[in-house]
């Protein structure tokens, strides 16, 4: 076992794990941050998608060790839901009917926050090739670049 | 034809923004993983990895003594309380049909069958243990090649279960000359033979993998009187039903939940032998069990769709009337017949004719058995199949007549003012108008300037050439009739149930048996609720999914939902408002005659006095006052059971770019316009028009479950099962012409399959039409660039490589690169 110290939604975590779990079973298991899912693996689906410092990562592909003294935000994290706030992103998703089943939205949702950081005025084109690591099976994708291109334009406006 | 139904509020119709999207995006779910429970156990699996194998024995000993672990078992150990897997649907008297075990314990009939089962403490340590059973197998041949499989018995060939003696599973005929919906289709074929157009062809239907995002999980609760069982299904009611069946738990004794449920498309369609396993297991330990598949195991041992060999013969007339249509087919079934097994097929024998004029028909259905996963529905389930072979027929004979498949179509469809329509398999076809939809689908994509375009590239030999494609579609759908299920042999009736709960502060719970897994039932049901009774939106919760609180219902599949299941929402309201009238008058001393119900208030005629459903529901629970002859109880449930099918069709136009050079397909532009009558949510009807058509263009495209000779399942991961991504698919243009359903209320058809149905086709059609004029008139599915490359090239003559283009690193060989070597 291997102690790991990191910030997690912007609380502080400390706990001994298996050098080989994932990050993502140190979320949902130890933390139990259900909010984030896995969909696969072979680290094709990005169901799993959260920001470690700020930048996605396919939380099936980091190994909780690898987390430690580092800040990990998760879909939960992303805005205050205590307080009923919701990203724009988020909010766009639901606006433009970006979500289905929703088994993929987390995932999608941090990539997307992630591209809209990297390019705050994406084309279609930078869209698409910029979630393509992200699979969804229920919406075709149409709605869910939308929401994205929804989002950029919001955050132009503000 | 017009709209009768009655707008109330004019919440139906409205683009309402989704209930259950709150949750869902910021992580707020109950996926059944996500559920732990006191002193539960994690389930790992040992599955075979041969297409066919006898068990001679399992050492379970040293997986036994591994950390943390508190039982392995095998299927010996459970026969007693395991339960059988049951196929509702066997088409035939006579149907050969091996018994499915959860975990059988002498012989494994495809790769990834499980053969024993590991609970540990954590799911790592029940994945390490799984890896020290060991089993000691020996190896059987496997029959994999479905026509193989059919012409093999118990001297010849490979038998999936030797002791069937046979591979043949069922036969299921319809002919409309028997039947007397129509004529005799070998004398019209015979007819085209001597002076009219025949069109032979053979079309194969790859195996899919419904591939739904959310792996499947289950969790069994046995320390509670009713055993609660948590379940990523589509189908809670039935998978209770199954479980009480076969493993001899009273009914009453087993509670089903569907908590949040990410995907299915008719791959939770199933009962499935690991649910039946964890059923199994937590009873016998007396402990909560969990079991989740891992992505591999999902594209392993989740049922898995199509895969047919579709034999076709079209008769027409010398001007292009179609008379015959005559199809043989051959389907997989896999090791086992699964819950629908062959009847996914026959759910498509009626489909073939289509929307076309046919005099005389004839289906013919031959399931085989073979050593691969079981397939079952796949969204769409027989429909797909059939629309992609008379679609991909319809434009060989425009072909061969040298006119624009459009014309085809339109000189054999059914017009507007023929409806109600009795097809040639004797079913009604309520509504449609095959015209506008068309005009309306050429208008939104450009098609004449399209034409005129590829006119050009193929007189200028471009290296890229154009193709459009077409497919006019009709379905059946809203599963189904009881009676007409009945009459199918199929083990279920087709009803849906709801019930509505008028709480006393005013707010309403709406029960409904359908089981939603992203369709958006909580938010469409609101909407006919507040339409209808007159409460607001937001005051409607939608309760389903769970068999403690919706009892009775038959779940989600077959674009049923909304045309049964939302019919028994409004049936079960209207019996509310008849229920609430009577106290409503007591209230207002008034006549019940007198009283009326408007927007969500009983009003007197005549006067201002009234009271709202929501005093009237107050008024009820406090009970002070209400007339003598009836109870103080206005909540309601109804039953209803469709009179018939709703058939909604559409126009699907594609236009593909074609890479003559390399064989590669880009998609350029998608259109469609669908008739689905009225409908209730345009938002939510987008979305499912455009994950259904993702998931058609991604069977013409990309998608293939492919086995190597030894019966593996090489394409067995993400990696290699080619689900198309953000990069791969373009935005569609997506409209609506309008023909209100007749068989229920609401003027509603169903919506979640018709993009599945209708895009396949037009995308074989758009990539065939690209380079038909260098000899091509069919591509396998999926159109690869291999596949492509190679149909425009197998006319080319068997010309060998030249010599001198090889060897490559011969000195002074062609195709050297400039200073190669030094």
């Amino acid at each position: 076992m291997t102690k790991i110290e990191l910030t997690v939604d912007g609380a502080a975590v400390s706990d001994d794990v298996e050098p080989r779990m994932l990050l993502v079973q140190y979320l949902r298991e130890e933390l139990g941050k259900t909010g984030t899912v896995i969909g696969c693996d072979t680290s094709n689906c990005g169901a799993c998608t959260v920001h470690l410092d700020g930048t996605s990562v396919k939380s099936c592909n980091v190994l909780a060790v690898q987390a430690n003294g580092r800040t990990v935000t998760t879909i939960e994290g992303l805005a205050d839901a205590a307080e009923g706030e919701l990203h724009p992103v988020q909010e766009a998703f639901r606006e433009c009917h970006g979500l289905q089943c929703g088994f993929c939205t987390p995932g999608m949702i941090m990539q997307a926050v992630d591209l809209l950081a990297e390019n705050p005025h994406p084309s279609e084109e930078e869209v698409r090739l910029g979630m393509e690591g992200n699979l969804c099976r229920c919406t075709g994708y149409q709605n869910i670049v939308r929401s994205v291109l929804h989002a950029a334009e919001g955050g132009a406006r503000a | 034809m017009t709209a009768t139904q009655e707008r109330g509020s004019g919440e139906i119709g409205k683009a309402r923004r989704r209930k259950e999207d709150e949750r869902l995006i910021t992580g707020r779910t109950r996926w059944t993983d996500n559920i732990t429970l006191p002193g539960m156990l994690h389930l790992a699996m040992v599955r075979s990895p041969f297409a066919h194998a006898k068990i001679l024995g399992i050492d379970t000993s040293a997986a036994q003594a591994a950390p943390n672990v508190v039982a392995v078992l095998t299927g010996a150990d459970i026969a007693d309380s395991q339960g059988v897997i049951i196929n509702a649907w066997p088409i035939s008297p006579d149907q050969v049909s091996p018994t499915h075990l959860p975990m059988p314990a002498d012989r494994a009939s495809f790769a990834g069958e499980i053969v024993a089962v590991v609970a540990a403490r954590s799911a790592a340590a029940a994945r390490d243990a799984a890896e020290l059973v060991d089993v000691d197998w020996e190896e059987l041949p496997a029959a994999l090649d479905m026509k193989e499989a059919a012409a093999a018995d118990a001297d010849h060939g490979v038998l999936a279960h030797p002791d069937l003696g046979t591979n043949k599973s069922a036969t299921w005929k319809f002919d409309s000359g028997e039947a007397g919906t129509g004529g005799n289709v070998d004398d019209e074929i015979a007819k085209a033979r001597e002076s009219g157009i025949v069109i032979e062809r053979e079309y194969r239907q790859q195996r899919l993998i419904p591939a739904f995002m959310e792996p499947r999980s289950t969790v069994v609760d046995p320390t509670g009187e009713q055993i609660t069982m948590w379940s990523a299904t589509q189908i809670p009611h039935i998978l209770r039903f199954a479980l009480a069946a076969t493993t001899g738990v009273p009914e009453s004794k087993i509670r089903v939940v569907a908590p949040d449920v990410g995907g299915g498309f008719g791959g939770k369609l199933q009962t499935t032998p690991e649910e039946f396993i964890t059923f199994a297991v937590a009873r016998r330990l007396g402990k909560p069990a969990k079991y989740t598949e891992t992505r591999s195991e999902s594209l392993l041992a989740c049922h898995h769709g199509r895969d047919q060999w579709q034999k076709l013969t079209l008769a027409a007339e010398k001007d292009g009337t179609v008379t015959g249509l005559k199809v043989e087919l051959l389907t997989d079934l896999g090791s086992y017949n699964a819950i629908l097994g062959g009847g996914t097929p026959v759910l498509g024998a009626f489909m073939f004719n289509a929307i076309y004029k046919f005099k005389a028909y004839q289906f013919n259905l031959q399931t085989v058995l073979t050593n691969k996963t079981w397939t079952d529905a796949y969204r769409g389930a027989g429909r797909p199949e059939a629309t992609f072979a008379i679609e991909r027929l319809m434009d060989e004979l425009a072909a061969e007549l040298g006119v624009d498949p459009l014309e085809i179509r339109k000189k054999n469809w059914i017009n507007a003012d023929e409806f109600p329509f009795t097809s040639v398999c004797g079913l009604e076809y309520d509504s449609g108008d095959y015209d506008a939809a068309t005009e309306r689908a050429k208008e939104m994509i450009g098609y004449d300037a399209l034409r005129a375009e590829q006119k050009a590239r193929r007189d200028r030999g471009d290296r890229v050439q154009l193709g459009i494609g077409v497919s006019t579609f009709t379905e059946m759908c809203g599963l189904a009739p009881s009676r007409v299920l009945g009459s199918l042999d199929y083990g279920a009736g087709g009803w849906e149930h709801a019930s509505v709960r008028m709480l006393s502060t005013g707010t309403v719970e709406l029960v409904t048996g359908t089981s939603a897994h992203g369709q958006g039932h909580e938010t469409v049901f609101s909407q006919i609720v507040a339409d209808r009774l007159g409460v607001p939106f937001e005051d409607v919760e939608v309760l389903h999914g769970d068999t403690q609180v919706a009892h009775k219902g038959l779940d989600t599949y077959g674009s049923r939902s909304l045309v049964v299941g939302g019919e028994a929402v409004v049936r079960a309201v209207d019996k509310v408002i008849e229920k609430a009238k009577p106290i409503a008058a007591h209230l207002l001393e008034a006549s019940v005659d007198d009283v009326e119900f408007s927007g969500g208030r009983f009003s007197v005629r005549g006067t201002d006095q009234g009271k709202t459903i929501q005093e009237v529901a107050l008024a009820t629970f406090t009970a002070h006052s209400y007339p003598d002859d009836i109870e103080p109880y206005i909540d309601a449930e109804a039953t209803y059971d469709p009179v018939n099918f709703n058939y909604p069709h559409g126009t699907h136009l594609c236009a593909v770019e074609v890479d003559t050079e390399t064989g590669a397909v880009a998609l350029r532009q998608y259109a469609c316009c669908d008739d689905i009558g009225n409908i209730m949510n345009p938002l939510i009807v987008e979305g499912q028009v455009h994950g259904g058509v993702t998931q058609g263009i991604a069977q013409a495209l990309w998608e293939e479950a492919v086995y190597d000779d030894n019966g593996t399942l090489v394409s067995g991961s993400f990696v290699d099962y080619l689900l198309p991504t953000s990069a791969d698919t373009i935005n569609y243009d997506v409209d609506h012409t309008t023909s209100p359903a007749i068989a229920n209320s609401l003027g509603a058809k169903g919506v979640g399959e018709a993009g599945t149905i209708a895009s396949t086709p037009a995308v074989v059609n758009a990539v065939v039409d690209a380079v038909r004029h260098l000899g091509v008139n069919d591509i396998q599915m999926p159109c690869t660039p291999e596949r492509v490359w190679r149909a425009i090239h197998a006319n080319d003559g068997d010309a060998p490589t030249p010599a001198d283009a090889m060897p490559h690193f011969e000195e002074g060989a062609l195709n050297q690169d400039e200073g190669a070597g030094q």
